[in-house]
């Protein structure tokens, strides 16, 4: 065997690809929470268009953010899908690497469910429900002590005995976020553990943090996976709770019931009136610099948040997206172009 | 003495002889459990993954006659979401034929009707119509996907109490797919798609198929033969040949063995600096981009280096001495003895390294995370054979991984699926390696 051929032939075939010409597709990253939607969006993009279809990767929030905010250039991707708003100092980032004009689009809402075992006990949650059972330590009798609650039956005397066992999503995840502030942060001013925390002796400050801990004995469980991870977990212990996306649990109804909260069932019109508390704005953010050098770009933005995608009867409605009753101005913005 | 002269029988044995036979079948007993509870945890898993995933190798679609008129059709190209229009075509003709055939019909909105077709289906309509234009002005049968709940129904996998909460298909759905069915016009056949058709969104689960990422893997294996092994083979030759015994070749030695179990996903976040970043950034090389199969190739080829290097030298070092020195008795340089005798006798060694090494790279997936292969990428098929190299493409195990991260169900049983490809991939390659060796090893 010729050694020298082979080699040559390599170097040749990669000087080839080398002098192909600059990308021609959309370069998407982001929140995995957003990856479904943007997926859909893609697909249907490239069916409808004459531009190829958007390559969307996903790895989360802040990992496609970082990676939005390396530079302007075809190596740097054009679009960063987010399942929170963008950060100031991300926004500094950015500006010191180049990137300074930034178009946010919201493109809806995205509920966050409580769900458990189909055959189980079905639950009707309040924050304080959550805070009780998750909090590292709740008042009882009027002193700040460590958490004694071990089933369900105590936090709530409505609940029938079940062991608390929660599966909530880990600290990398933009959920976890939405989590603390919406559920735990409430059920600590609800249940009074923040007053007792700031008599104590706690800054406001401080106290807010202490809210947001979880008890580390075991009965929180992180998943720092996908909700996939989540629903195998809970499979392997019925007597587990878990926190999925709206999305997820619809797509899986045969095996999850989703709990309320508050009073209120998850659905996208409680979600979208506002009446179910614990949702979030999903976003997603696009290189001004790259619009017009990147083909069917500004296409895609548009045609992402058009009435026919993202509106109230859409594919992304029927996955599970709350569409944003204020679309119509996130069209005219987008198409305007309007950056931050 | 008297031990000597004691008389004993040869057909009774001592005690030391019976404690010897006893912990040799005592060993041989562990070996036999040892390899049972392999094969057994083996089986187990084969049984998984093929249980698991042989559903993804069959589809239930719907055969329906369509009638496109010129008018519709333009209406729909005039329009922004063309699909849109489609489906209603499609949803006209399924209500015409459930008529034809006195299937009753429970949906008042045709719309929910056609929920159990696959949302791809007007997608496919359309390709049809694109592809040849003289279907315009005439009634055609076409095949279209049923959606995953659908097809899940017909595999036994959803039941109607499945459906009881579910959002996109009511057992009413059901009642009307078992009538179709009756009437010949929704039938489970094999799922080519699965294995040439391209990555779908998460709402079409039924239409996502391998075949975009085989190719991407394909590729990936092209850039590491060209890349990694050239320069694999040359490095062990030079070291084992040529190079001098000192300090500095001694310390290439020991870090191409700590590279060999450096974890993979260092080669990714190398790969994204240097590539990426460095050459595709700052050095301009258009090629050099995000989830394009040359950096894949590339940064896999790093990866299988060491394992090349380390297989040439060993099978380089079992050439037995006495061919180079005859060699070089003769009056052949060092390079003829090496390329002439040396090289020619090491390469089935060498060539089962390399399959083995390819093997390995071909099952990664940490390192192309971090170059952007994992998501939806591997929508569709490269223009040209050289346009492959450095249009975004994803790799099998990628591709699995990604399908095992989606929320519905269908999308679980193509995992499995795609594992038994890969796993044949794997195993084919590795049965090369063995018969390479077989047919052309020399022992000495």
């Amino acid at each position: 065997m010729s050694f020298t051929k082979v080699a040559a032939s390599a170097l040749a075939i990669t000087a080839v690809a080398g002098v192909t010409h600059a990308r021609d597709n959309v370069q998407v990253a982001g929140s995995s929470t957003v990856l479904p939607y943007a997926s859909i969006v893609a697909e249907a993009f490239g069916e409808n268009t004459d531009f190829p279809t958007p390559v969307v990767e996903s790895g989360g929030s802040s990992a496609g953010l970082k990676r939005f905010c390396e530079g302007v250039g075809a190596n740097t991707i054009d679009v960063a899908n987010a399942s929170r708003a963008i950060k100031s100092s991300e926004i500094e980032t950015c500006a010191s690497n180049g990137v300074t004009d930034i178009i946010e689009v919201r493109i809806g809402y995205d509920g966050i469910v409580f769900a458990s075992d189909i055959d189980g006990q079905s639950f009707a949650f309040t924050p304080s429900d959550w805070f009780l059972a998750l909090a590292p330590k709740v008042v009882v009798d009027g002193a700040l002590v460590d958490n004694p609650n071990t089933d369900w039956a105590q936090v709530n005397a409505d609940f029938a005995s079940q062991n608390i066992l929660a599966l909530i999503p880990g600290t990398k995840h933009g959920t976890r976020e939405v989590f603390e502030e919406k559920v735990l942060l409430v059920g600590c001013e609800e249940t009074g553990a923040m007053q007792a925390m700031i008599d104590g002796g706690m800054s406001e400050d401080d106290a807010e943090d202490a809210c947001l801990k979880v008890r580390t004995d075991g009965l929180s469980v992180d998943i720092d996976g996908d909700y996939t991870e989540t629903l195998a977990r809970l499979d392997a212990n019925k007597a587990a709770v878990g926190v999925f996306g709206l999305a997820f649990y619809e797509n899986n109804t045969n095996v999850l019931q989703a709990a309320t909260m508050s009073g209120v069932e998850a659905t996208t019109d409680t979600i979208a009136s506002g009446e179910y508390p614990v949702s979030r704005p999903l976003y997603f953010y696009v290189k001004a610099a790259h619009i017009g050098v990147i083909p069917g770009l500004q296409e895609y933005a548009s045609f992402f948040v058009s009435e026919d995608m993202a509106g109230p009867d859409s594919p992304l409605a029927e996955y599970g997206l709350v569409s944003d009753p204020e679309l119509e101005a996130t069209q005219e913005s987008v198409d305007a172009g309007e950056t931050m | 003495m008297t031990d000597l002269t004691q008389a004993r029988s040869l057909t009774e044995l001592d005690p030391r002889t019976k404690k010897r036979n006893a912990a040799e079948k005592r060993f041989r007993a562990y070996g036999v459990s040892a390899i049972a509870i392999g094969v057994v945890f083996l089986v187990i898993l084969l049984w998984n993954i093929i249980s698991a995933g042989l559903p993804a190798y069959t589809q239930t679609s719907l055969k329906l006659d369509v009638a496109l008129t010129q008018e519709e059709v333009d209406k729909a190209e005039s329009a922004v979401v063309k699909t849109t229009r489609y489906r209603k075509m499609i949803e006209a003709a399924m209500v015409a034929a459930l008529q034809d055939q006195g299937i009753e019909n429970p949906f008042s909105k045709s719309r929910d009707l056609v929920r159990m077709l696959s949302t791809g289906a007007p997608a496919t309509l359309r390709d049809a119509v694109l592809a040849d234009p003289s279907l315009v002005g005439q009634t055609s049968q076409f095949e279209f996907f049923m959606s995953s709940r659908a097809d899940g129904y017909m595999k036994g996998r959803v039941t109607r109490e499945d459906l009881a909460r579910d959002k996109n298909l009511t057992p009413l759905h059901l009642d009307v797919i078992d009538r179709l069915v009756d009437a010949g016009m929704v039938e489970r056949g094999f799922n080519w798609n699965f294995i040439f058709g391209v990555d779908a969104s998460e709402a079409r689960p039924e239409q996502a198929g391998m075949g975009a990422s085989i190719l991407g893997s394909f590729y990936m294996m092209m850039v590491v033969l060209m890349a990694a092994v050239p320069i694999g083979v040359a490095t062990a030759i030079y070291l084992e040949e040529f190079a001098p015994q000192n300090w500095f070749t001694d310390l290439i030695e020991i870090n191409i063995s700590n590279l060999a179990a450096v974890p993979s996903i260092v080669f990714g976040i190398l790969g994204i600096a240097a590539f990426i970043q460095f050459g595709g950034g700052v050095m301009g090389i258009a090629g050099f981009k995000q989830s394009v199969p040359l950096v894949g190739g590339l940064v896999l080829s790093l990866m299988t280096l060491p394992t090349i290097i380390i297989a040439t030298r060993a099978s380089l070092k079992a050439v037995p001495p006495s061919i180079r020195d005859a060699a070089l008795g003769l009056g052949a340089s060092k390079t003829q003895a090496v390329f002439h005798h040396v090289l020619p006798l090491a390469l089935p060694g060498i060539l089962t390294g390399t399959i083995i090494g390819l093997a390995q790279a071909l099952g990664e997936t940490a390192p192309l995370l971090l170059i952007g292969m994992i998501g939806l990428v591997a929508t569709s098929y490269p223009e040209g054979f050289v346009s492959g190299f450095t249009e975004p493409n994803s790799a099998m195990p990628a591709q699995i991984y990604q399908w095992a991260t989606r929320a519905d169900p269908a999308f679980y049983e193509r995992a499995w699926g795609g594992i038994i490809i890969l796993l044949v991939f794997l195993l084919s390659m590795n049965i090369i390696a063995i018969i390479l060796r077989r047919r052309f090893e020399r022992r000495w």
